[in-house]
């Protein structure tokens, strides 16, 4: 509903006139406009009028009921606290499982593993291209051998992992699997996240190996292979942290998050797979930026437009379909290399915004992570953050404590309303995968991006430590991996190599191959790959030769 | 006679994705009349320099997030030397960690550019190093 439409209350009217224009004419506002870190504009002041036409029993709902605005479970974080699962990998398989069992030791309730570089492209450590980046971002797993230690004595049975990997997703969990198999865990019971998200890749992240057509198929395949194997594994994490770290709007971030999941889900029809059967298991993730109730409403809106889609556009029967389950993470693009303690203080509002948005898991960036991966101590303060919110600030005493908000309500709404129209922009152009094709979502998020940029150099937006409020500081003590990674890690993969039956893994990777070239679930054909140890890079390179590169056209 | 345009090569060398930074130093530079080549994503140090030769650019800008600088600068400046690109100016923008600075410079480097940098202090840099060599 549009301003102009409205209809305005005498009460409304009588304050304007007796109380706010007096008001104004003695001290008029500090800007002409205010607007949301999206850029979006925000009003003077929410009131009943703005609702009119809102219906709390069909906007509202209760919560763990359709819609969802008010969460998906009945008592929410009065029943139980959101997972703190803080996303950790660095250096070699035996650092990250060191720093797992710390983090596990200090009342961290999931794992959450990043790997490096060369492993999310689906190169060995000991690849060409891997030069100088072993390690760094992450952990490096090259191999089933180094998952093995990886989760050295963490049971997987009883913990919850994610993992955020996706050109090369169905070989990673393959190792996973493995792992757990040899642990003797259950697959039936072994629960956590594959992320496994191809299309935000080529929208914002950009680690992708093969072209749209075949990741959707290796993404399709793990959903056919997690329905029937690992019902309690999420095989997808659909996710906006990455399309908003890439410079997204919050509107952006939500609709082409969503889109992105309907695309998902069609894409699995299409395989024959059915709506209520496989989307139970479909998780979703977004981000937490600066803009506190901007992103709460973007939150509720979430779920409401998932409800809908699921019943309305996917007739879906089962309720476990229509709720929306979410992770979130606090934005690591609006922690500042400057005064990097003032990033705790970021941090912990967004992480405050994603609780009262009604997460069911939450990672708290560390104040040094505009600079590297964070030291131990670092990480052990964000992971307090969240402990705090959680025990001391009394926000989890209540379900949604900001329902029935004018302002909350209001601006739910409107980013609802925002994101159906990009979903339909995007039906229009056929879908998701056709819309990244012509560049579409590509080039929002640039425009987005550079317009943020442009107001932060115009000092329109204040950055605290960058563009205003500066001082002159000393460098921070940050965690630096060195060459050695790299050094340790080629020569475990040459052990490897001479180890393992060379026949065997060249009669799996032909088998691969094969299958590759047909239009056979490869799941199995890389489970088998994995178990006889034949590495990442080896396994990736396999399904290269049949499905091809993908080079982007890129847009500035 | 209108002066020469500016000419610039803006690339992200190595594995990572993370462009949102290249995209935008593209986009100011080319909003503030320079010539601008985006070489896109995972740029070999070999691609970059033989690109700089043949665009006969005056600068090189690199976007690095992903910590490989250490390996990856020394590459490119030891490649540009090779080629006899003495005069271009190589610029690095991203996440490196203060204490690598001096040997980023040392290198060959002509500036590293931290995160919060504003697009104005990098135009404004590029025209006062080209005025003064030129």
């Amino acid at each position: 509903m549009s301003d102009s439409t409205k209809k305005v209350s005498p009460q409304r009217l009588a304050w304007e006139k007796h109380t706010l224009e007096p008001a104004l004419s003695k001290s008029p506002e500090r800007q002409k406009e205010f607007t949301t870190v999206s850029g979006y504009p925000i009003r003077r002041l929410y009131t009943e009028d703005d609702l009119a036409g809102w219906d709390p029993a069909r906007d509202l709902g209760s919560p763990g009921d359709p819609p969802y605005a008010r969460g998906i479970h009945a008592t929410m974080h009065r029943g139980r606290l959101w997972t703190m699962r803080q996303f950790a990998g660095f250096g070699t398989a035996e650092d990250t499982n060191q720093r797992f069992r710390y983090l596990l030791a200090h009342g961290q309730t999931g794992l959450s593993t990043a790997f490096d570089l060369p492993t999310l492209m689906g190169y060995d450590s000991d690849h060409a291209l891997s030069e100088g980046e072993v390690g760094k971002c992450g952990v490096a797993i090259s191999s089933l051998a180094d998952m093995e230690v990886l989760f050295d004595g963490i049971p997987l049975a009883d913990v919850t992992t994610s993992m955020t990997i996706n050109s090369p997703a169905a070989v990673i969990w393959a190792m996973y699997l493995a792992v757990a198999e040899k642990q003797g865990a259950d697959w039936k019971k072994i629960s956590g996240t594959l992320q496994n998200d191809i299309l935000k890749e080529y929208i914002a992240q950009k680690e992708y190996i093969y072209p749209p057509e075949p990741s959707m198929r290796l993404v399709i395949d793990t959903y056919e292979f997690g329905v029937k194997h690992t019902p309690k594994f999420n095989v997808i994490s659909i996710s906006g942290y990455h399309i908003r770290e890439a410079g997204s709007t919050a509107i952006q971030e939500l609709a082409f998050t969503l889109r992105d999941g309907m695309e998902y889900v069609e894409w699995a029809l299409r395989r024959g797979l059915k709506v209520d059967d496989f989307v139970p298991q479909l998780s979703f993730f977004f981000n937490a930026h600066n803009d506190f109730f901007e992103e709460i409403a973007k939150y509720r809106a979430a779920r409401r437009i998932w409800c809908k889609a699921m019943t309305e556009r996917y007739n879906s029967q089962n309720p476990r379909c229509w709720a929306l389950r979410f992770h979130t993470q606090t934005a690591g693009c609006s922690l500042t290399a400057q005064q990097p303690m003032n990033n705790v203080v970021r941090t912990a509002i967004q992480a405050l915004a994603g609780v009262l948005g009604g997460t069911q898991s939450l990672h708290t960036n560390s104040l040094d992570e505009a600079w590297a991966l964070p030291t131990e101590f670092a990480a052990t303060l964000a992971l307090r953050t969240q402990q705090i919110i959680a025990h001391e600030t009394g926000v989890t005493n209540t379900v949604d404590p900001l329902g029935g908000s004018y302002f909350v309500e209001t601006l739910t709404n409107e980013v609802e309303q925002g994101a159906w129209d990009y979903v339909r922009r995007i039906d229009a152009m056929g879908g998701m995968v056709a819309a990244i094709e012509k560049s579409y979502p590509q080039r929002e998020v640039a425009e987005a991006s550079y317009r943020y940029q442009m107001a932060v150099d115009k000092k329109e937006k204040v950055i605290v430590g960058v563009n205003d409020y500066v001082t002159q500081e000393r460098p921070l003590d940050i965690l630096q991996i060195d060459e050695s990674v790299a050094q340790r890690q080629a020569a475990r993969l040459r052990k490897l190599r001479a180890d393992r039956s060379s026949a065997e893994v060249d009669r799996r990777l032909t088998a691969l191959r094969k299958a590759a070239e047909g239009s056979e679930n490869l799941m199995p054909f890389i489970f088998d790959a994995v178990k006889a140890y034949a590495t990442l890079g080896e396994i990736c390179e396999a399904m290269r030769t049949v499905f091809g590169p993908y080079e982007e056209v890129a847009v500035t | 006679m209108p002066e020469k345009k500016i000419r610039v090569l803006i690339a992200k060398p190595g594995l990572d994705g993370h462009d949102r930074g290249a995209k935008i130093i593209a986009r100011a530079l080319r909003d503030a009349g320079m010539e601008v080549i985006y070489t896109g994503l995972r740029q070999t140090p070999e691609m970059i320099a033989s690109a700089s030769a043949q665009e006969d650019v005056d600068v090189i800008g690199l976007s690095i997030l992903s910590g490989a600088h250490n390996t990856l600068c020394p590459q490119l400046m030891k490649l540009l030397r090779e080629k006899g690109m003495h005069e271009v100016t190589v610029l690095v923008g991203g996440i490196i960690p203060e204490a690598d600075i001096p040997a980023l410079k040392q290198s060959g480097v002509a500036e590293v550019f931290l995160p919060g940098t504003s697009t104005q202090n990098i135009i404004d840099f590029i025209h006062k190093r080209l005025a003064s060599a030129r």
